[in-house]
């Protein structure tokens, strides 16, 4: 009898588990979307912004070569589309001038035009390249194009302390095609709701990359933003550096700012 | 005479307009081109020909909308006279508004998506001396309206001084039996190259699909070239034309599908020519960094051969490997076959390129020419095959 009872409270039990765990699975979806969309909204409304980039790339032996770009944001407040972007080279100075317009999209391709001053010539690309690497360094086409909220399925994991704050750890998998990588782990800090690492799993699931997002400041009473992204590949020990300046928001940027026929003439 | 005194009136008052605030830039390079073969040509150059050039460019933005821009030009050539040579790339005053933007001064234009020959642009001279590869171009003087709307934009284009093509001299390698004479240069117009010539362009995009139509009503950029009657130099016709071009390119992932065509008159019959075809990538190659490009384009051109400037590209077929290693120096490797289809007659070309250290950039070019004999436009060049290595430094 006792073992009969037993086994039955075991059923139960168990079935309530495989319940809870249910409840439990679609739960952390749900609090690791919301906590996604905290943070993507903590910047909604910035309208439109421009920085100075200084790109540092080093190899394992310690040699260093710079980049100097420049980039565009022109917000685009709808969640089922993407942000505008444009990125305009100034050094090495034999590539001065080029520049790449990005409209991007949720799962779609986005789109791509890239200016080459050489010939004064505008050439649409393919940006099914999204793991390729963005000009030599270790960011992948993605890391800088696919930053919308809807890009990614959310999962909470669990929360933790992160240097001096206390970070919620979202697990996110990409929904667009062509990713590789299979997931991302994200850590979101809880007091401003900004990311403070990002590791990147390669389509093996083996860990390929950190991103560390460091001195954070508040532009313009309300726009978080990291000014020191420091990218380290694991399998490579190379590392890129992305050292933002002369944050400025609401320049009055407009739609046409950002159209392909601008690109020879933007400095 | 006139042409060259407005062109340095208009450089000095540029050069007095940008101050110190003007941000400057450029690259000051040597090249050596050997010839691999004996000239074919009596006077012709052998062996080495060295060269050096400089490119400037001041940029200057005197107001939110004003943009200044100054691009001076000069190669000194140790054995072509015709090779040393001066242009002003551009020398411009740009005002942008939110919806249109008004240029005064010189420019280049580039239209097209194609890669083996820009067939739709048309705006510029090309500075044949510079390269064979015809992506050099003198600058234009325009007067250049756009208009950005929702639907696209639209250009137009009043060029008032047409800029004749540049040829190799007596010495110059790369040239036909007998040299081009500059002074004898004829126009159909009687306002020779002050013929305003006319251009209007619309471009845009929908979805995947990149679209543009252009016409052009004035001097042909290219000449006809006719032999003088003592048979001794070869002169100049520039014939008045109406063009009709559409360039087209369907971009669906690793694939960009091309197509340029235009429809012209004014050189003999009316005749079509276009260049139709497809470049795919594959990214991150044998899960490398770098990328492996694959090109083919096929070229077609029906025009009037006693009657239109020569183009041996009538009935052609180009296969290209494009190699970028996506590393710190942007090396980059471009291999080209161009094949006639008729006679069998082809060129191989290289560009290879790296930059080293900051600030210096190194590259290779190469051509042969392939039973070239079988073709009477490209005999010309039979014995021409050739090794470019340049050295540049940009600041």
């Amino acid at each position: 009898m006792r073992t009969h009872l037993t086994r039955n409270r075991l059923s139960i039990a168990a079935l309530m588990y495989l319940f809870l765990c249910s409840v439990s699975a679609a739960e952390v979806e749900t609090k690791g979307y919301d906590i996604a969309k905290r943070s993507d909204h903590s910047d909604q409304g910035f309208s439109d912004s421009t920085a100075s980039i200084t790109m540092v790339l080093r190899n394992a032996a310690g040699a260093e070569s710079k980049r100097q770009l420049e980039i565009r944001t022109l917000e685009v407040m709808n969640e089922d589309s993407g942000d505008k972007s444009l990125i305009i080279f100034s050094s090495p100075r034999d590539i001065k001038g080029t520049a790449l317009l990005s409209f991007a999209k949720i799962l779609e391709a986005d789109d791509q035009w890239l200016y080459l001053p050489a010939l004064k010539r505008v050439k649409r690309i393919s940006s099914s390249n999204k793991s390729g690497p963005f000009v030599g360094s270790e960011f992948a086409f993605e890391d800088f194009t696919a930053n919308e909220l809807n890009k990614y399925t959310h999962k909470w994991l669990r929360t933790e302390p992160c240097a001096e704050f206390i970070c919620d750890v979202i697990e996110r998998q990409p929904r667009y095609e062509n990713s590789g990588y299979t997931r991302q782990i994200a850590w979101l800090d809880q007091a401003v709701y900004q990311m403070r690492k990002l590791e990147f799993y390669d389509r093996k699931n083996t860990l390929l990359k950190t991103l560390k997002f460091e001195d954070y400041e508040k532009f313009n009473d309300g726009y978080w933003r990291a000014k020191r992204l420091l990218m380290h590949n694991h399998q490579t020990e190379k590392n890129t550096d992305l050292l933002y300046s002369n944050y400025e928001f609401k320049t009055g940027l407009t739609a046409n700012d950002f159209v392909k026929g601008v690109l020879k003439r933007a400095r | 005479m006139r042409a060259k005194t407005l062109l340095s009136y208009l450089s000095l008052a540029l050069l007095l307009t940008l101050t110190a605030k003007a941000e400057f830039s450029g690259e000051l390079g040597i090249e050596s081109r050997l010839f691999l073969k004996q000239a074919q040509y009596a006077e012709q150059l052998n062996a080495l020909q060295t060269s050096a050039f400089v490119e400037a460019e001041w940029s200057f933005m005197p107001s939110a909308h004003t943009q200044l821009s100054f691009v001076p030009f000069i190669r000194l050539d140790t054995r072509d006279q015709n090779r040393t040579h001066a242009d002003i790339r551009e020398a411009y005053w740009l005002y942008m508004a939110d919806e249109w933007e008004l240029l005064a001064g010189f420019n280049r234009e580039f239209w097209g998506v194609t890669e083996s020959r820009h067939l739709v642009n048309v705006i510029n001279q090309i500075d044949a001396v510079e390269s064979l590869d015809g992506e050099d171009y003198l600058g234009q003087l325009m007067f250049n309206l756009s208009l950005q709307k929702d639907y696209g934009r639209f250009s137009f284009y009043l060029m008032p001084l047409f800029r004749e093509r540049t040829f190799s001299g007596a010495e110059g390698r790369l040239r036909g039996a007998a040299v081009v004479d500059k002074n004898s240069t004829k126009y159909q117009s009687n306002a020779k190259q002050w013929h305003p010539d006319f251009a209007l362009r619309y471009a845009h995009y929908i979805g995947d699909w990149d679209l543009g139509l252009s016409y052009f009503d004035g001097t042909s950029r290219a000449p006809m070239l006719v032999i003088n009657s003592s048979q001794a130099h070869l002169i100049a016709h520039y014939d008045q034309i109406k063009q009709l071009a559409v360039d087209l390119q369907y971009t669906d992932q690793q694939w960009l599908w091309k197509f340029e065509g235009l429809l012209r008159e004014g050189q003999g019959h009316t005749f079509l020519a276009s260049v139709i075809g497809l470049e795919y990538s594959w990214f991150q190659w044998l899960a490398s960094n770098a990328d492996l490009g694959f090109l083919i384009e096929h070229l077609y051109d029906g025009r009037d051969l006693e009657e239109a400037p020569r183009s041996h590209q009538d009935n052609d077929i180009f296969l290209g490997l494009r190699y970028s290693l996506n590393d710190f120096q942007d090396s980059a490797l471009l291999l080209g076959l161009m094949r006639d289809l008729d006679d069998g007659s082809s060129s191989l070309r290289l560009e290879a390129e790296r930059r080293l250290g900051s600030q210096l950039k190194l590259e290779l070019e190469a051509q042969l020419f392939i039973n070239s004999s079988a073709n009477a436009t490209s005999r010309a060049f039979q014995d021409d095959d050739f090794i470019v290595l340049r050295l540049a430094h940009h600041y």
